[in-house]
């Protein structure tokens, strides 16, 4: 208590502990209760009814879906079972994760390039970012995957010469781009733009001083960027990227129209077939949700990772920062205990 | 200072601790209506989460804060503290102003609209009325004229004056003031503590976190000292100051002298 190691001086502060009797004047009618009862009083929660009230909407929402989805025999869930794991599905669904892994990588490391084109001082290679992203935006996913795979209709031969003379080596073009290149071209393309925005708005919420601090240092433009700039726009970028990421797994489902056969396009090849068409939708369904699921958690510990520093997760590391979370996310019960800390 | 039997501010065993690290370890304290409370001490002695503590910012772990009558963040009544929703917080940190070391203006907001949003947002005044009362604030803080300029065309000083004619404008009954001059220049210290001190001079009841000891002998009423968490030392600042009696007191004292 404050007044044990005090000095004999009279503290502002009165004795804590007021004799009892008649509790202090009050201003109105109501008697206005004394120290020892506000400390010893017991401590009520706001109610919140509104949240009781939707969580039960919910629940009951929830039960519906579940009770639908076990008793309509329609979904199969036998046929689901027996697919889940077969042989051609696991196949696509490798093709998905490789192209999804690939196009990601690929387009990250184009779409940081033209960000950072974009935010030179350097007019030519700010317009060209600018043209880029704009043409690749403006083209809807599908129609530029199409085009690519259609490249050898306008271009029946590529090759690699002088501009406009000699041309030392060239290729059929309808060779180089079957469907898996043309898929992986058109929606690296794709991605590289969305990231590149993404990255520089990240880049953007960096405080400029971090730049003039690290250049008074003496270090270098480039090595600015990778180790001052792009770590503290990381908190920025993560979240943005996660969606991204989740998208891009998602739509790489569209390879399905030129025929590649990732996870979507071989649950159709047997539907074709067997005509099971529910059970084998749910089936893909299935896949990109677990998948999305890992995403999700992956996005949540780099999340963590780079908001080291900042204050927000200081306050309960390790296993005390996920009781914390825990009891965060059990929103419906108020704490509860006493203000009763002297008594 | 003016001597009203009943205190604005009571607190009453305060207790708060961070990841199992107590900051206030049990605080007393009573400010009256009209009091200059100067809260010195050392960095993580408690004295910022004591001010925050006082309009809610901080919730406490134990004890209370009683500001005019009302028990901050909960309401008594057969027995119990019940506490209050957000907008029963939002009601009672109306009547309490807070000025930030940072000045956390509105940068998106010019000096007018930094002045008149709270006003006719909460206490529903006309926005015609309540610009008139923000010239007429910021010519008290010696801004006559800048209604129209954003933050960042101030200085840090103008910045800070803006903030504390903002805190004014929703005409509190309590400012609390956490390091108000830490951020400034030293040159633009003056002004700030100007304007503090005229308001200490027209009876604002004030809790302010500072380590300007000159201006605490100046202004205060009480000087409380705090280390550890806990109240070590607080009286006039003519007996704390000059002829401190515990010996962090003394120790705290010479270091910033």
């Amino acid at each position: 208590m404050s007044d044990s190691d005090t000095t004999a001086r009279p503290l502002t502060a009165p004795d804590p502990s007021p004799p009892p009797g008649p509790g202090r004047p009050g201003t109105g009618s109501r008697p206005v209760p004394s120290d020892e009862q506000l400390l010893n009083a017991k401590l009520v929660p706001l109610r919140r009814p509104g949240q009781w009230l939707s969580a039960l909407v919910l629940l009951v929402l929830l039960a519906m879906l579940v009770h639908t989805l076990l008793t309509n025999s329609r979904f199969q869930w036998g046929v689901v079972g027996d697919y889940f794991l077969d042989g051609s599905i696991v196949r696509g669904l490798e093709l998905t994760l490789w192209l999804t892994g690939a196009v990601v990588a690929t387009g990250y490391a184009i779409g940081i390039a033209v960000a950072a084109m974009r935010l030179s001082r350097n007019p030519v290679l700010t317009s060209l970012s600018f043209g880029f992203v704009w043409l690749i935006r403006s083209v809807p996913p599908l129609v530029q995957l199409l085009f690519w795979y259609e490249l050898a209709s306008l271009y029946p031969r590529l090759s690699v010469g002088v501009p406009f003379g000699r041309a030392f080596a060239s290729v059929r073009t309808a060779h180089l781009f079957s469907g898996v290149p043309a898929a992986y071209v058109g929606l690296s393309l794709d991605v590289a733009a969305f990231a590149s925005e993404i990255v520089r708005g990240g880049i953007l919420s960096v405080n400029h001083g971090q730049t003039e601090a690290a250049q008074a240092l003496g270090m270098g433009g480039p090595r600015i960027f990778r180790r001052i700039v792009l770590p503290q726009a990381m908190p920025a970028i993560v979240p943005a990227s996660g969606n991204l990421l989740i998208g891009t797994l998602k739509a790489t489902s569209i390879v399905s129209v030129i025929a590649v056969q990732d996870v979507l396009y071989s649950a159709q090849l047997i539907y074709n077939q067997n005509y099971l068409v529910i059970p084998l939708l749910l089936v893909a369904t299935l896949w990109y949700v677990v998948l999305t699921t890992l995403l999700s958690a992956g996005q949540f510990a780099v999340e963590r990772y780079y908001a080291r520093g900042t204050g927000r997760a200081d306050r309960g590391g390790g296993r005390d920062g996920f009781w914390r979370i825990v009891r965060g996310n059990v929103p419906l019960f108020g704490r509860g205990g006493s203000l009763a800390g002297l008594s | 200072m003016s001597a009203v039997a009943e205190p604005l501010v009571r607190i009453r065993g305060l207790r708060r601790s961070f990841g199992g690290r107590p900051v206030l370890d049990g605080v007393d304290l009573d400010v009256r209506r009209g009091e200059v409370a100067v809260l010195l001490g050392p960095s993580g002695g408690g004295k910022s989460t004591l001010l925050r503590c006082v309009n809610h910012l901080e919730r406490p772990d134990a004890g209370f804060v009683e500001v005019a009558g009302e028990i901050m963040g909960y309401r008594y009544r057969d027995a119990r503290l019940h506490e209050v929703g957000r907008r029963g917080v939002a009601r009672q940190r109306a009547r309490i102003g807070m000025v930030f070391q940072q000045f956390n203006l509105f940068p998106h907001l010019t000096v007018r609209e930094n002045l008149v949003e709270a006003p006719s947002a909460v206490r529903g005044i006309p926005r015609k009325q309540a610009a008139e009362r923000a010239r007429e604030l910021l010519a008290r803080v010696g801004l006559a004229g800048r209604e129209d300029a954003y933050p960042a065309q101030l200085s840090g000083g103008q910045q800070q004056r803006v903030a504390i004619a903002r805190a004014l404008a929703m005409d509190p009954e309590l400012l609390l003031f956490d390091e108000p001059t830490s951020a400034l220049d030293p040159e633009l210290v003056g002004e700030v503590l100007a304007v503090i001190k005229d308001l200490a001079d027209s009876g604002m009841t004030m809790i302010v976190v500072t380590h300007e000891i000159g201006f605490a002998r100046e202004v205060a009423d009480t000087v409380v000292f705090l280390d550890g968490g806990r109240i070590v030392e607080s009286g006039a600042p003519g007996e704390v100051l000059a002829r401190p009696i515990h010996e962090r007191t003394r120790a705290f004292l010479s270091a910033v002298l």
